[in-house]
């Protein structure tokens, strides 16, 4: 048995917010006496989501050679967006600036390689200009 | 001359100024597009006056098809899609050591066609607002609808996984509070969701984070050409300037025409107009192994179209593209209405813009010409040092407008989410335009509906509103039609 394409996940994704937009939508008032009420408008796109998406998924399993995604490199996106989750996770605990140093660190050092030397100069030169430009010379708080 | 008095001031050269770099900047940086920058910069906007906001926001928007042919001619790397038909002769040309003259011909170009497409957007925005005054309700959908219609069209190689992208930027703009009702939509029982999702939320999550992580992918970038050094080698022949003379007419005119199409974007200005100057020239044969037309037509054309692209978002409210939907939010949020009403109801910021275009075109052309060594600098600016300040901004960005931590949340799960449709092939541009319509979508459909007693037939028996909604209905079902599909799909992967 062949593997199921990202086509027909990202269909069957989508498909499930669809179901979800038009159960939600449902439990709305479609028309009142003023006229459309707030289940109106979402129930139609809740409609054609979840039929887009069915035919998406249909259509990727007729398919004979479905497009490949080339997932090389994604590792490196997945671990770089772990780090900014991470960064915001910590803000409250370390403060934006510590999470910026780390997170510049992180990229330097973990993803690119470069010495760590290199990697910690930038990532205090990074974090202190944010200070100077944001809070110091605009008045823009940091988070 | 109001507007020259406006653009003129000191402060707003200043702005002028700053917007035409830091566009030229961008336009260099591959990866780095202009709705990025400007919903990274949206934020810090607010504390200057809207004029001289939209004034920079312009900047950066017509400053970076300028530096977009910079990476095209030196890397043979597009800084940006509406360069991608500059990379055809404008790096062959510089592999035979004519990169000067190339970058040359391509900013003159630019100033050219760019100076022709604010000519038009002065001449045209009047009249069409006047025009558009006489649209209510449901001529409003229906316009709405067919300016999705022709961004789904154009948006990506599938209508269907556009027509989804657009779905669920009408579900993300249709989560909290329904201004109608009062009723609570899609909140997950969040109080912070009761406001909506802010849209610039959306936008640096879905264009900066989410293109830092695609760039993430690629450890180290492209190698550039060397660039030539001193004004002289830059200038273009006599004979250069001959060769090129119908493709600045040509360039300026369909980008321009282009442009004011919703959907159709500078991408699709420059690939038509390289297009129609290789059918007309006497020498298509040398097309694509270094001729000067080659680079003049389509950098005229990404330029023109820019001064198009803003008439039907100024005047109808109806973005055509990304950076115009950007750039519409940025005028709501800074309290205007763009519409028919938006220019006698702000003469001020109109004329000043639209005379802010003129300066700023020159500005460039007297920047690029001397300064392009010094902006092709910035692409050896080391990716990791580059990718943690995109991230930093963003997040202070996102934290400036909302002072909530839950908004940064979102702003992670929206990079995830750009990461994902560039991956799986969706096109971000129908998801942006969907969450800027979708609440004046809903509300002009509602509207409609309450003037008709809630027969649908208004939307139908209004001639305006009916072309306008057959034409969206014959474009969604042009899937259908092989011969025409295919050549959208042709005319796509070109």
């Amino acid at each position: 048995m062949r593997a199921l394409s990202a086509d027909f996940w990202s269909g069957l994704a989508l498909g499930g917010l669809g179901a979800y937009i038009i159960v939600r939508a449902s439990s709305w008032e479609y028309l009142g006496p003023d006229g459309p009420g707030p289940g109106f408008f979402p129930l139609w796109y809740g409609i054609a989501m979840a039929a887009l998406s069915l035919g998406l998924m249909f259509s990727s399993l007729r398919k004979q050679d479905p497009d490949q995604i080339d997932w090389s490199g994604a590792g490196r996106a997945f671990a770089t967006w772990f780090a900014l989750l991470a960064c915001v996770a910590l803000l409250n605990v370390a403060g934006f600036l510590l999470c910026l140093a780390g997170l510049t660190f992180f990229i330097i050092a973990v993803m690119y390689r470069r010495p760590l030397k290199v990697a910690a100069s930038a990532a205090i030169a990074l974090a202190g200009a944010f200070y100077l430009i944001f809070p110091f010379a605009l008045g823009v708080r940091l988070p | 001359m109001g507007g020259f008095a406006v653009a003129l001031q000191p402060f707003n050269l200043l702005w002028c100024l700053v917007g035409v770099a830091l566009g030229t900047v961008v336009g260099i940086l591959p990866g780095l597009g202009p709705p990025a920058t400007i919903a990274m910069l949206l934020p810090l906007t607010f504390l200057m006056p809207p004029a001289s906001a939209m004034i920079m926001l312009a900047g950066i928007y017509y400053g970076a098809k300028y530096g977009g042919s910079t990476t095209s001619i030196l890397l043979n790397v597009p800084g940006e899609s509406a360069s991608v038909a500059t990379c055809f002769d404008g790096y062959q040309m510089a592999r035979k050591g004519r990169a000067g003259p190339a970058l040359g011909i391509a900013a003159i170009a630019s100033f050219i066609a760019g100076t022709v497409g604010v000519l038009g957007l002065m001449l045209v925005a009047p009249p069409l607002a006047r025009m558009a005054l006489a649209f209510s309700s449901p001529e409003y959908f229906a316009l709405m609808s067919l300016g999705l219609a022709m961004v789904v069209l154009l948006a990506g190689r599938s209508m269907v996984k556009a027509l989804l992208a657009m779905l669920v930027g009408l579900w993300l703009a249709g989560i909290g509070t329904d201004l109608f009702s009062q009723t609570s939509r899609f909140t997950f029982g969040r109080m912070e969701l009761l406001s909506g999702i802010d849209f610039v939320v959306v936008a640096i999550g879905v264009f900066a984070i989410g293109e830092v992580l695609a760039n993430m992918q690629g450890r180290e970038a492209a190698k550039a050409l060397p660039f030539p050094k001193g004004v002289r080698n830059l200038l273009p022949t006599v004979q250069d300037l001959k060769d090129s003379r119908f493709a600045f007419a040509n360039g300026s005119i369909v980008g321009f025409l282009i442009g004011v199409l919703p959907g159709a974007g500078s991408t699709i200005a420059s690939f038509i107009s390289y297009g129609l100057e290789k059918a007309v020239s006497r020498r298509p044969e040398e097309f694509g192994k270094g001729v000067v037309e080659g680079v003049a037509a389509p950098e005229g054309a990404n330029n023109a179209e820019t001064g198009g692209a803003l008439i039907p978002m100024l005047t109808l409210g109806i973005p055509g593209s990304s950076t115009t939907a950007v750039l519409l939010a940025a005028l709501v949020l800074w309290g205007f209405k763009p519409g028919p009403l938006f220019i006698p109801e702000n003469p001020a910021l109109f004329w000043g813009l639209v005379a802010s275009m003129y300066i700023g075109n020159l500005m460039l052309l007297v920047l690029n010409l001397p300064l392009v060594p010094v902006f092709a600098q910035v692409l050896r600016t080391p990716v990791y040092i580059l990718y943690p300040i995109i991230l930093g901004i963003a997040l202070v960005g996102v934290y400036s407008t909302s002072g909530g931590l839950f908004d940064l949340w979102l702003l992670v799960g929206f990079g995830l989410m750009g990461y994902l449709m560039r991956k799986l092939d969706y096109p971000s541009a129908p998801l942006i335009l969907g969450v800027v319509l979708g609440g004046a979508m809903e509300r002009a459909l509602r509207q409609s509906l309450m003037m008709s007693d809630g027969s649908i037939s208004i939307l139908v028996s209004r001639p305006v509103s009916a072309v306008m909604l057959s034409l969206a209905v014959l474009i969604l079902l042009i899937p259908l039609f092989n011969k025409v599909n295919t050549w959208r799909l042709r005319a796509l992967e070109k």
